[in-house]
């Protein structure tokens, strides 16, 4: 399952965002997200719309991701409108549902144009200054990878030390499973930390 | 022979190598933890309603990195569970990613996880002490993070629907019985784990 | 390689008292394959692991190379490689190339010929299609080989294995011992594997926590083996 499951929803391309340098994409997110949450008017929200659709646009993100990724964002943000409707009137109701499905585009459009070993090698990359106060970037990469990499492994503890409870007809418990699991994550932690040092790891 | 023992000997010979030892074991004890966050939201996940809101271990995941690693540790652990999500790996709750979970509605609950795993793993370390192999104390140092989770996923709310506090707390509500029941199970197994590995809050 | 145990034993404080890991011992290691064989939690983990560091004795000492694992760690780490029992708990990074590259990354400093000599590693190793690929797609047996690769990687003068075959099955366990058996290197191998260990130079059978026999492989695997009640 490892393979599929980290795919994410990244899509190759070569269009001027996915070229757009990491922090860039980035910054001009949360900048505009900011925005979005605090213009509260319903002329801006048609237009931040608007710009989320023709920056969608610009990097080609499918449809069929678009709508793969914003299904549950519409029903939360056609249930809350209603709500917004209810309880303030149709125009803040408009601008709720708006603001939300334009939030959930440009953070989809960001995501669908960037590698993600491009944004954690631009994380580390963007650490690097931060050596002085005893960051160590290199420990940081280190600790990444391992994490990506013990995903897989983890989902497959979990489920096999389900299997194991449900065998000793304990599967009910969710203790009786979440226990042992807990225990063998953190004893092949110590494993694994024994591995590093043994590799020389903590030596530099 | 178990782990913790073997890292128990405190020769002054012996404080290079423990030293050494301590880092790699941290780095992949925050690794695994991570990876445990990730296989909690994505293997126990009960999707409830359009698939926007599921009921997962996410946040027992989170709350059990700061009860059994402490403050330092949790936090570092379920930050970088943030960051990988948001650099897109599928690791969110309903297997959603990106940085689109950072400025949905429920992105208050997500940004203040670090903090909650942070209090959680404080009050452990510092209050619960020798208790800490206690699951109703380590049950009591859990509810101020997970306090401080919902507060935040309330004030998060307000901003998204532009509402009172009021309105916000109710749509907060329905999740509390949940959340309470996980954090009792957090309690149960981050008290057995802390029976297993005597040594692993030893150091800060 | 001389390996020398100069008394080095292990007492840790438990809740019930004190309890002795592994008794003071003595012993010079210079044959080419050294078998620790005797049971579980007798204590052969704990001397393998005192040879390179990851354990530090409360009493005595080793001296590999005249450095002291417990001071000299790097010094020592840099001649002795360990290889774990299982692979999934050593085996770091995402793909088998990265996982290569972390090991050489103390020896290689440039990127592009790090990545190069991983790919040669892998190669060596019949393992160079998987280059890319996660370390979840191997076999238990590659991952295995794999994370010997790594150890190997960094041409260590010693190679410590604890346990490396127990959870392999037939094929990759006389894979995996032929490779270590065939290695240039020192070995130093703890094995339940009887067949494997009796192969070796020289067996040293550990019970309660001391060192019960020790001398040709052959003789110390019966020495085991007779020491087990029917």
């Amino acid at each position: 399952m490892s393979t599929p499951l980290l795919l994410g929803v990244y899509q190759p391309g070569s269009t001027v965002l996915h070229r757009l340098p990491v922090w860039v994409k980035v910054l001009s997110l949360g900048a505009l997200s900011l925005t979005i949450v605090l213009v509260r008017d319903v002329r801006a929200a048609v237009g931040f719309l608007a710009l989320a659709l023709v920056l969608a646009a610009i990097g080609k993100v499918a449809l069929r991701t678009l709508a793969r990724s914003t299904r549950g964002i519409l029903v939360i943000a056609v249930i809350a409108s209603a709500l917004q409707w209810w309880a303030a009137g149709p125009d803040k109701a408009a601008e709720t549902l708006l603001d939300l499905i334009s939030l959930a585009l440009l953070a989809l459009t960001v995501t669908a144009t960037t590698l993600v070993n491009a944004i954690l090698d631009s994380l580390i990359r963007g650490i690097g200054p931060l050596r002085r106060v005893g960051v160590d970037p290199e420990r940081v990469a280190l600790t990444i990878g391992l994490a990506i990499q013990a995903i897989p492994g983890t989902v497959a503890l979990a489920l096999e030390t389900r299997d194991a409870a449900r065998a000793r007809g304990l599967g009910s418990h969710p203790r009786a499973y979440l226990t042992p699991f807990v225990i063998r994550v953190v004893a092949r932690a110590h494993e694994t930390g024994d591995a590093l040092a043994a590799r020389g790891i903590g030596d530099d | 022979m178990t782990m913790a023992e073997t890292a128990d000997s405190t020769t002054p010979a012996d404080a290079p190598a423990r030293r050494r030892r301590s880092t790699t074991t941290d780095i992949a004890l925050i690794a695994a933890f991570t990876a445990l966050i990730a296989a909690c939201a994505l293997v126990i996940g009960i999707p409830v309603g359009g698939g926007g809101v599921d009921i997962t271990l996410q946040t027992f995941g989170v709350m059990l990195a700061g009860a059994v690693l402490g403050p330092v540790r949790g936090f570092l652990s379920v930050a970088l569970y943030l960051l990988l999500g948001a650099a897109g790996l599928p690791i969110f709750a309903g297997h959603s990613s990106g940085l689109g979970s950072f400025t949905s509605v429920s992105a208050g609950y997500l940004w203040s996880f670090p903090i909650a795993a942070l209090l959680a793993g404080l009050l452990v370390q510092y209050v619960g002490r020798s208790r800490r192999t206690s699951a109703l104390v380590v049950f009591l140092c859990a509810v101020p993070g997970m306090i401080v989770n919902h507060l935040a996923g309330v004030y998060g709310m307000k901003l998204f629907f532009d509402t009172d506090w009021r309105t916000a707390f109710e749509y907060d509500a329905p999740f509390w019985l949940g959340d309470v029941v996980k954090i009792l199970v957090v309690a149960l197994v981050a008290a057995e784990v802390h029976k297993a590995f005597p040594h692993l809050l030893r150091r800060g | 390689m001389s390996i020398v145990f100069e008394g080095a034993g292990l007492t840790v404080d438990t809740p019930d008292g004190s309890r002795v890991v592994l008794a003071p011992t003595t012993l010079e290691l210079a044959e080419h394959r050294i078998a620790v064989v005797g049971a579980n939690g007798s204590g052969k983990s704990t001397l393998a692991r005192m040879i390179n560091g990851l354990v530090a004795p409360s009493a005595g000492r080793v001296l590999v190379d005249g450095f002291d694992p417990a001071r000299d760690g790097r010094e020592v780490r840099r001649r002795v490689g360990f290889c774990f029992t299982d692979p999934a708990a050593q085996l770091v990074m995402p793909t088998c190339a990265e996982d290569i590259e972390l090991s050489l990354r103390r020896t290689v400093k440039d990127a592009h010929l790090r990545r190069q000599r991983a790919l040669q590693v892998l190669e060596r190793h019949g393992l160079v299609d998987h280059a890319d690929a996660s370390v979840h797609t191997l076999s238990g047996g590659q991952k295995q080989l794999l994370a010997l690769a790594g150890v190997l990687a960094v041409e260590p003068s010693v190679v410590i294995a604890d346990e490396p075959t127990t959870l392999l099955d037939l094929a990759n366990t006389r894979r995996i011992g032929d490779l270590l058996l065939g290695l240039e290197q020192q070995l130093v191998l703890v094995t339940h594997d009887l067949d494997l260990a009796a192969r070796c130079d020289r067996g040293i059978v550990v019970a309660d926590a001391r060192v019960v026999y020790d001398g040709p492989a052959a003789a110390a695997v019966d020495h085991y083996v007779a020491s087990v009640p029917a």
